[in-house]
């Protein structure tokens, strides 16, 4: 058959797709599971982080279960609803005005007590940023917070995700008498009092990102922060 | 270097390391730059990068040099795309699979290995006129020419920019107590241009037939 | 409007596809010779960039991603999720594309042809080309007009570094630079001085 014709052209591209597509889908189906894993366990890592504990991917299951207790979505309004906190999207969520929201609520047992954890979504200067923040039992203390990014400029704005960065939050109160205040990000070095931290030198506008991110987040879940 | 081969396979082991100095697909032939250098703020990833376009440089060659006869010239570059396409979809998949952590940092950056010119230059330059085993070794050769440039310049960006080597502390401590201090210069993508200008300088002045008039 | 002002600005200065990511190197170092082949190279990045960045995101959108397919198949279509294949699309769109503004350009604007005729064939295995479908994809935009000045301004960001480079090698040569460092060498650090002066753009926010 001649190798430069028509038919011989057309026959080969058909085959080499059919050939490639079906490889491919193999390989994609078959390595499905794995990555899966990979993505849950990359979550519950975050969320154990957020209360200050590291673990490695392999153990964060059996790590997961043990201190998380409870899980469970609500709505603004702060009324429990069904589902599964752990399976909700919070990026498509995001989308969704807040009183539409699914917003899952984690409730952990440390040895410090009990503690509530909440997740964060929002945009950095170049891409979504998200995170985790734990709260104290008052619902006012930030116990611990974690923040990821998908673009942000390495040695600037991706900084958020820097021990340094994060442990700023630690004691900062989100309340002030019943007002929610949440936390403000400073420029410069200024950071003073209960609602602030410092922002990043040269990442300012990921910091703000986050401040936003917070603000937020809080205040979908405000009616469920004040319920004592 | 390999002067010393045995007659039997001189030319074949010449396709193996003559990639690694003389014909250098980065620094010499000028291939391949665009994906290298944004991985290279770290070790860690600079190796997974020059494992995965091994891995697909030397499977690509050796699956086009086996199709050689078969395609049809006019839908040849098509074929190609299809074909490295198709292994860095799967080298994607496995990197999502078994070294997530990985994966994300190299994000986008396995994607653009399909663009990654030593591999379109290699098929197009040797597998396409070649039989497998020689179009196999001349693909691992490149693929660690690449590799070993990425290698060493992650390995001083990541020692100067963060005093660290695969992410372990390797200037004690007592440095800093002194007064030395990371450049953080090191972390920002020029100095990956810069350091590349270095050593093919050191390269050139070592080999002087490279230099260009 | 001031959001896609935003977004052009900073792929034009701070997101180059040069200085921030060294995308399209290897034509970058090849063309750069003269000012003016670099500038038809860069006129025809720019052309390619425009039309490919928005074709693939609305495949990505529409077709590739997980249950992008349900407002063709329905709701059964929400598991559906192709973004496996996304790769091998868009190189596929890319190539396409660029056959088929070859052929547009030849048909109906040969004198254009004949300037830019030699580059289109080059722009296929263009890294910056696959680079700005594969950044689009991460970066999440929001709609059409975002992702069109995102691919416009990327590829005068990067038309503005090839000419950048090809004027300061044309006076390169004049100078006395150390033997093993002319040509390539020196390309590479003057490329790695102006991406540093790059960075100065770093707090632009329009």
């Amino acid at each position: 058959m001649n190798s430069q014709g028509n038919t011989y052209t057309f026959v080969y591209s058909i085959v080499l797709v059919v050939i490639v597509a079906a490889l491919l889908s193999v390989i994609s189906l078959s390595l499905q599971p794995a990555q899966n894993e990979n993505i849950k366990n990359e979550k519950r890592q975050n969320i154990l982080r957020s209360v200050n504990i590291l673990s490695t991917a392999s153990e964060s299951e059996t790590l997961f279960n043990k201190y998380i207790t409870e899980q469970f979505i609500i709505n603004s309004k702060g009324e429990r609803m069904e589902g599964n906190a752990f399976d909700i999207d919070v990026a498509k969520e995001f989308k969704k005005a807040c009183d539409q929201r699914q917003l899952p609520v984690f409730v952990a047992q440390t040895e410090k007590g009990t503690k509530y954890i909440l997740p964060l979504y929002g945009a950095g200067l170049w891409g979504p940023i998200w995170g985790y923040v734990s709260l104290d039992e008052n619902k006012n203390t930030i116990y611990g917070t974690v923040f990821d990014h998908q673009g942000e400029t390495p040695g600037l704005g991706a900084e958020i995700t820097s021990q340094h960065f994060q442990t700023q939050f630690q004691g900062k109160l989100i309340f002030d008498n019943d007002q929610l205040v949440s936390i403000l990000v400073k420029k410069g070095g200024n950071a003073t009092g209960a609602h602030e931290v410092d922002a990043i030198s040269g990442g300012t506008i990921t910091s703000r990102g986050v401040e936003t991110m917070i603000k937020n987040y809080l205040t979908c879940y405000e009616s469920f922060l004040k319920q004592k | 270097m390999s002067e010393k081969e045995s007659l039997f396979s001189a030319k074949n082991r010449q396709l193996l390391l003559g990639p690694l100095s003389k014909n250098n697909p980065v620094i010499v032939q000028i291939l391949g730059i665009c994906s290298a250098l944004a991985v290279t703020a770290k070790l860690e990833p600079a190796i997974v990068m020059g494992i995965a376009v091994t891995a697909v440089t030397a499977f690509s060659n050796v699956i086009l040099s086996l199709l050689r006869n078969t395609i049809p010239n006019r839908i040849r570059i098509i074929v190609q795309l299809v074909v490295v396409a198709a292994l860095v979809i799967i080298v994607d998949q496995l990197l999502k699979a078994y070294a997530y952590e990985i994966s994300k940092q190299l994000s986008v950056f396995v994607g653009l290995i399909i663009t990654n010119c030593i591999i379109m230059g290699r098929i197009e330059a040797f597998a396409l006129g070649n039989r497998p085993w020689p179009a196999l070794l001349d693909g691992i050769g490149s693929g660690l020419g690449y590799g070993l440039i990425l290698v060493i310049v992650a390995f001083f960006r990541e020692l100067l920019g963060s005093g660290t080597l695969f992410g372990i502390q390797v200037i004690p401590q007592i440095c800093y107590d002194w007064g030395y201090r990371n450049n953080g210069l090191m972390i920002l993508a020029p100095m990956a241009l810069i350091l590349v200008g270095i050593i093919i300088w050191v390269h050139r002045s070592r080999n002087k037939d490279l230099i260009e008039k | 409007m001031e959001n896609l002002l935003n977004i052009f600005v900073r792929s034009i200065f701070i997101d180059n596809m040069i200085f921030a990511y060294f995308l399209g190197m290897c034509s970058y170092l090849a063309v750069s010779k003269t000012v003016k082949t670099s500038f038809g190279l860069g006129i025809a990045v720019i052309f390619v960039l425009f039309i490919t960045v928005p074709v693939n995101y609305l495949l990505d959108n529409y077709v590739l991603k997980a249950g992008a397919l349900t407002w063709l198949l329905g709701e059964e279509a929400a598991n559906i999720d192709l973004s496996f294949l996304s790769f091998i699309m868009f190189i596929a769109i890319i190539a396409a594309m660029v056959q088929l503004v070859e052929m547009i350009v030849e048909k109906f604007a040969p004198a254009l042809y004949n300037q830019l005729g030699i580059f289109l064939p080059l722009i296929a295995v263009n890294c910056a080309i696959m680079g700005a479908s594969l950044f689009m994809q991460q970066r999440d935009y929001a709609n059409v007009a975002e992702v069109t000045a995102f691919g416009l301004g990327s590829g005068i960001g990067w038309m503005l570094a090839i000419v950048g480079i090809a004027a300061i090698r044309e006076k390169l040569k004049y100078s006395n630079i150390p033997a093993p460092l002319r040509g390539i060498g020196i390309t590479f650090i003057v490329t790695g001085l102006m991406a540093i002066s790059f960075m100065s753009f770093l707090g632009i926010n329009l």
